[in-house]
């Protein structure tokens, strides 16, 4: 840093006069200026907070309704490792629908009203039919499943989910020989969820799974989490839940399940065909194209962890997906 | 960082070869111009570090701070360059004043950026080298940081006169460079929202026409008859 006698922090070519005669009062030219340093300093610190400061969403606790639900066993799909809580689950989530920073979902999820709600249900299945949430929840007692949940962005929690498996609903519905993927499709409504006003993505969200992903076990419909109902910001009223795949898969706020001949033409695979793929399986070993997958930042950790084939279910999945290029099928 | 006039005694002017015709009341000096906008830019450390505390920077801490002082590098990037098109156009000086504190601010900021994406990955130097040699959006957002480093090095007055005031502003013009990649990174950052970093991109884009523009024919001569 230069600190010549004549350097007054100013522009090269500038020249200082005195001013003749001046007649300022120094203690009114000190007041004067200690003023506008102040403005100066607010005026800008508070430019930049406006224009950059993006808050989490506050410790505010989601308002939920209890299950009553029986203390219980670990499953055998569940993970021991540590619950994240209610408060991150709901406060850090990306439902688009509902605005793109991770603390929009939350603070938005209000115009999200998930009771009266229906399912249609067509394509490849013997019985199509519209069909009431409480009475689609009607038809499965109500299971916990604590799944681990891995974000493309490289981020995860652990949630402790309450729901049924898709498998039943899926064999309950009788699907025709046709039928080779199940489709998935979001509640289309810019009046409950204003993110559609926008067209960040293609709107309604479609998801898709194969026939035989959608009858695994570990493939689950969640209603509940954290033995409370689904809250909006995590797809209420029912939302599809692949533990073993990116959490892009696990479609919100369900509307229409179709079962299809053909794969199905997945949001995020339209929107950028080259970095989210249909199968999305969590693999570290294929880097997203903008960031690797190796290592994930478990939400309340600081440090990162390394990232599991198949999020750690590999044992139960990789079966599915034998003979296939993982690589090209990302 | 760029110490401000310390004397308060001096009066500073105006340089009198204004381009304005506004006619100006008597100078005041301006010696808490550059203290103040010094403290104002750092104000947004001192808020994320209350935030950090608080836990108001949600439940991904982390990559919270790294899109807030990527934002504040870029944000405060733009503002050095809208100086010397506000001066142009105003008459004012004072934008020509705070310039260089504003670019060493977004130095900072990219730096405390840098710092924080470290930070994250475990201070892994394997893992920064394979990701700037492996992943445009991280090498594009690494070369606009290493662009600045030359810039914030010959910011002081005697930079100037060592490399005369041509050369240093030729190596100067780099920061639009830096500007431009660094609104890259954020375009190739963000997963689909493309919105905020087009703005940053068009602010830029417009910046650097008005400089362009004004390479051409610098006096307004009369129309020729």
């Amino acid at each position: 840093m230069s600190n010549t006698p004549d350097d007054n922090g100013g522009h090269p070519d500038e020249r200082r006069i005195l001013i003749p005669g001046s007649d300022l009062n120094p203690r009114r030219e000190f007041l004067r200026s200690a003023a506008l340093f102040t403005g100066t300093v607010a005026a800008l610190g508070g430019g930049l907070e406006v224009l950059t400061r993006r808050p989490g969403a506050g410790s505010a606790e989601a308002q939920g309704t209890d299950f009553a639900r029986p203390a219980r066993p670990l499953g055998p799909y569940d993970t021991q490792e540590a619950v994240t809580s209610y408060q991150q689950a709901t406060t850090y989530n990306n439902f688009y629908e509902l605005g793109t920073d991770k603390a929009d979902p939350a603070r938005n999820a209000g115009s999200l009203k998930p009771r009266p709600w229906t399912v249609r249900i067509d394509g490849e299945v013997k019985k199509p039919q519209t069909v009431d949430i409480d009475t689609l929840q009607s038809w499965f007692p109500l299971e916990d499943r604590i799944y681990r949940m891995r974000c493309v962005e490289g981020w995860s929690m652990v949630m402790p989910w309450l729901g049924f498996p898709l498998a039943g609903l899926i064999r309950r519905l009788e699907p025709t020989s046709k039928a080779k993927y199940v489709q998935f499709t979001a509640l289309l409504d810019p009046k409950q969820l204003p993110g559609q006003k926008g067209n960040v993505l293609d709107w309604p969200y479609v998801e898709g799974l194969r026939l035989d992903e959608a009858l695994h076990p570990l493939a689950f419909m969640a209603v509940g989490l954290h033995g409370r109902v689904l809250p909006g910001q995590n797809g209420a009223p029912l939302r599809l839940v692949v533990p073993w795949k990116y959490g892009f898969k696990g479609i919100k706020s369900i509307v229409k399940i179709t079962l299809t001949e053909k794969q199905p033409q997945t949001t995020w695979a339209r929107a950028a065909p080259g970095e989210y793929g249909f199968y999305a399986n969590v693999n570290p070993a294929v880097p997203h194209p903008r960031w690797s997958q190796a290592t994930e930042r478990r939400i309340g950790e600081l440090g990162r962890r390394k990232t599991l084939p198949f999020n750690g279910y590999a044992d139960e999945v990789a079966g599915l997906y034998k003979g296939m290029d993982l690589r090209k099928n990302f | 960082m760029s110490t401000g006039d310390a004397r308060q005694s001096a009066a500073t002017a105006k340089t009198p070869d204004r381009r304005s015709s506004r006619p100006r009341r008597k100078a005041a000096p301006l010696g808490w111009l550059v203290p103040a906008v010094t403290v104002g830019g750092l104000l947004p450390v001192a808020v994320l570090i209350w935030d950090a505390s608080t836990g108001a920077l949600g439940a991904n801490p982390i990559q919270r701070a790294t899109l807030q002082t990527g934002l504040l590098t870029l944000t405060l990037l733009v503002a050095s360059l809208a100086c010397t098109p506000l001066r142009l156009l105003t008459g004012w000086t004072w934008p020509a004043r705070i310039r260089k504190a504003l670019g060493l601010l977004a130095f900072g900021y990219g730096v405390l950026h840098f710092l924080i994406y470290l930070f994250d990955h475990g201070f892994s130097l394997g893992v920064m080298f394979e990701d700037v040699l492996n992943r445009p959006f991280v090498t594009v957002g690494f070369t606009a940081l290493l662009l600045l480093v030359p810039l914030a090095l010959t910011s002081g007055r005697n930079a100037v006169k060592r490399l005369g005031f041509q050369k240093w502003t030729r190596l100067h013009r780099l920061v639009y460079l830096s500007a431009g990649l660094g609104a890259l990174h954020y375009f190739w950052g963000v997963k689909q929202d493309i919105v905020p970093p087009l703005l940053y991109a068009g602010v830029i884009a417009v910046l650097f026409a008005l400089r362009l523009v004004r390479r051409g024919p610098t006096r307004q001569k009369a129309s020729p008859a």
